[in-house]
């Protein structure tokens, strides 16, 4: 059995996000990381080949971006990915959501995974969706904000995070699933993965080599186009309260959310 | 001269110099993820260890997890990384607590480091696996109550008795001692200095823990009592036959702290810097004021300056160019660097610079036992002064 996880190469959590007004498109230069909710998948993928109730053979690690998301896979190889698979061509920048999914899912063809894991947003887009464009186009079951996942019946049996509760959903392999970050919490790479992580097959794939239609993808082949962007309007100063006495505190927040009718 | 196009990237505060530009993607990646442990497992309760005066045993097999433990050694189950990238990791753990890193440096410098330097093939594969697992503890005696700077000076003795050695003596102000499984204890034979394994429950060795002490407080310090204690000769480190031996081990811990000091230098002025930016006074916060500000500034030029040394020795040292002299101007430098910085930012956090709420007492207090540990401040500047000199001061 083989495990697929999408990761991303996302700015670092302490860089400010920014719109570049000159493309229309995420300013990502300066410090990147591998998507924090990817670290849970791929311990999610550890956990089932760990668990020993499937037969996981290999967990490989997949990635659409530029030359620097490398790093991404490096680090995805260093938490337990056997292998990586780096889709990068020029063609592809500027790929929407649905683009990126539909390339994405052109690269998984080849590899014909059983289980597709992933985070279930990433820390700059956020747009929770891509799960969904790649379980559409493998035509497989899709599932999201997964947060527990059991080996039932040769399938697996997941739990969802929704609004109003959880849901438990038994799915039939092959899936897309996305997970959340309460799912698990990711191990810290030894340092031994780490220097091992070079030493880890890399493949690299353009376009071509993946057969995607360079029609659907990239800024050019992307159905939304983005026009104007403002920056968001700055918070107003918010209220410390001093925790001097809990009980005169407490009073004091409850007072707080009284006056604007939140309780 | 060539005008450059490129814009010099933003200027991040905790970064002020980009010294992250010199590392390699590997180096950081590691440094990160000793970061991120210690900020999850150190930072949120080594205040409460520091008072309580303990340090978790578990700690060590969470770092042996990560391969921390003899990460500069190769084979025997360790992870073979750089001396830069042991450096950043001594960083990174004592900008957490330099009784942690302490841990570290001794499981790995010195018990570990003399083992797989002196020991037998016999004596590595017993133990090195095991330690680099966090499994088992090693501690490393040399000092003794009367025998500090001058290790020459040691009482402690082993006699030959047949095929086996007797050991008699005491060491002291010794580092994990009470939780060691294996003590590496070098003592005077007739045939001049030699090291021993000397394993835990073995009749006659004790090792009592130091109380009462207000520094180093998450951190196993203790005695060594050996009061005939009989080890077979397969004890004995047999590649060690001077004060070489142990002084070889020294230098690698040594090295180890010219960058945990410039890491616990970092932490408090990170504190400093926060708490200048949040803490009002007079109507604002006294970030505003100027002599908070130059406090600041020379505080982040030491950690930065201390920084940079410490990556230059660990270049060297992975170089094959690295001497001891260069090792005892880093030490002395980078830990009086701490100490001023760790003294300042106790300033600047006023009343809340004296509580465990805070990081700086904690770490100022720690570096008033680094600064004499290892070597102190003062022998380490008389090894300066020999090398420019080629006067000894003090043999």
């Amino acid at each position: 059995m083989k495990i697929c996880v999408l990761v991303k190469e996302v700015p670092d959590a302490a860089v400010e996000k920014r719109i570049d007004p000159s493309t229309g498109r995420m300013d990502r230069s300066g410090e990147k990381n591998l998507n924090p909710y990817d670290t849970h998948a791929i311990e999610a993928a550890m956990q089932l080949k760990e668990g020993g109730a499937l037969q996981v053979d290999e967990i490989v690690a997949v990635t659409m971006g530029p030359e620097s998301a490398v790093r991404a896979l490096h680090k995805a190889v260093s938490l337990g990915a056997d292998r990586s698979i780096h889709l990068t061509d020029a063609a592809l920048a500027g790929s929407d959501v649905a683009a990126t999914g539909y390339a994405l899912a052109k690269a998984l063809e080849k590899e014909q995974p059983d289980v597709v894991l992933l985070g279930q947003q990433s820390d700059d887009g956020e747009c929770y969706t891509i799960g969904a464009v790649v379980a559409e186009h493998l035509k497989a079951p899709s599932l999201t904000q997964v947060i527990k996942l059991d080996v039932v019946d040769g399938g697996l049996r997941c739990e969802r995070q929704a609004e109003y509760g959880y849901d438990t959903v038994q799915v039939s392999l092959p899936a897309v699933i996305s997970v959340g970050d309460a799912i698990n919490e990711p191990r810290y790479p030894s340092l031994k993965a780490i220097m091992g992580a070079k030493k880890k097959p890399l493949e690299t794939a353009s376009a071509a080599d993946a057969g995607i239609d360079a029609s659907l993808v990239g800024g050019d082949g992307s159905r939304v186009q983005c026009g104007e962007f403002k920056a968001p309007p700055a918070k107003a100063a918010g209220t410390i309260i001093e925790d001097e006495d809990t009980d005169a505190t407490v009073e004091q927040i409850v007072a707080w959310l009284d006056e604007r009718k939140l309780i | 001269m060539t005008a450059s196009t490129t814009a010099a990237p933003a200027l991040r505060p905790n970064d002020f110099l980009n010294i992250d530009s010199l590392l390699s993607d590997e180096e950081r990646l590691i440094r990160d993820t000793v970061r991120q442990f210690v900020a999850r497992e150190v930072v949120p309760n080594v205040g409460e260890w520091f008072e309580e005066a303990r340090i978790p045993r578990e700690l060590a097999n969470e770092l042996g997890d990560l391969n921390v433990l003899g990460m500069h050694l190769t084979g025997y189950g360790c992870a073979g990384a750089s001396a830069t990238a042991y450096g950043l990791a001594c960083m990174e753990l004592e900008a957490g607590d330099s009784g942690v890193r302490s841990l570290v440096s001794v499981q790995g410098s010195l018990a570990m480091f003399a083992i797989w330097r002196w020991g037998s093939e016999e004596q590595k594969q017993e133990w090195l696996p095991r330690m680099a697992k966090g499994e088992a503890i090693g501690c490393f005696g040399l000092t003794e109550p009367d025998a500090g700077s001058d290790p020459g000076s040691m009482r402690t003795r082993a006699r030959r008795d047949g095929d086996e050695w007797v050991l008699n003596g005491q060491k002291m102000w010794i580092t994990n001692g009470s939780i060691s499984d294996v003590a590496v204890v070098w003592a005077q034979t007739d045939e001049g200095v030699r090291g021993f394994l000397v394993p835990r429950g073995t009749p006659g060795f004790t090792a009592p823990e130091i109380h009462k002490k207000l520094s180093l407080r998450a951190s196993v310090t203790s005695e060594l009592v050996l009061d005939d204690v009989r080890l077979p000769d397969s004890a004995r480190l047999p590649e060690a036959n001077s004060l070489r031996g142990p002084l070889s081990c020294l230098n690698e811990a040594r090295y180890g702290i010219v960058w945990g000091a410039a890491g616990a230098a970092r932490a408090c002025l990170e504190a400093a810097v926060e708490y200048s930016k949040t803490r009002i006074q007079f109507d604002k916060p006294i970030a505003s004021f100027q002599i908070i500000q130059q406090r600041l500034a020379e505080m982040a030029t030491k950690v930065n300056q201390a920084t940079l040394l410490a990556l230059h020795l660990g270049r060297l040292k992975d170089a094959g160019q690295l001497r001891n002299e260069h090792v005892s101007m880093g030490k002395l430098a980078n830990v009086n660097a701490a100490l001023e910085v760790a003294r300042t930012a106790r300033q600047v956090l006023g009343a809340n610079g004296i509580t465990l709420e805070y990081p700086v007492i904690r770490h100022m207090n720690n570096l008033e036992s680094v600064v004499t540990y290892e070597g102190t401040a003062d022998v380490h500047a008389l090894v300066i002064g020999n090398a420019l000199t080629g006067i000894s001061a003090f043999r």
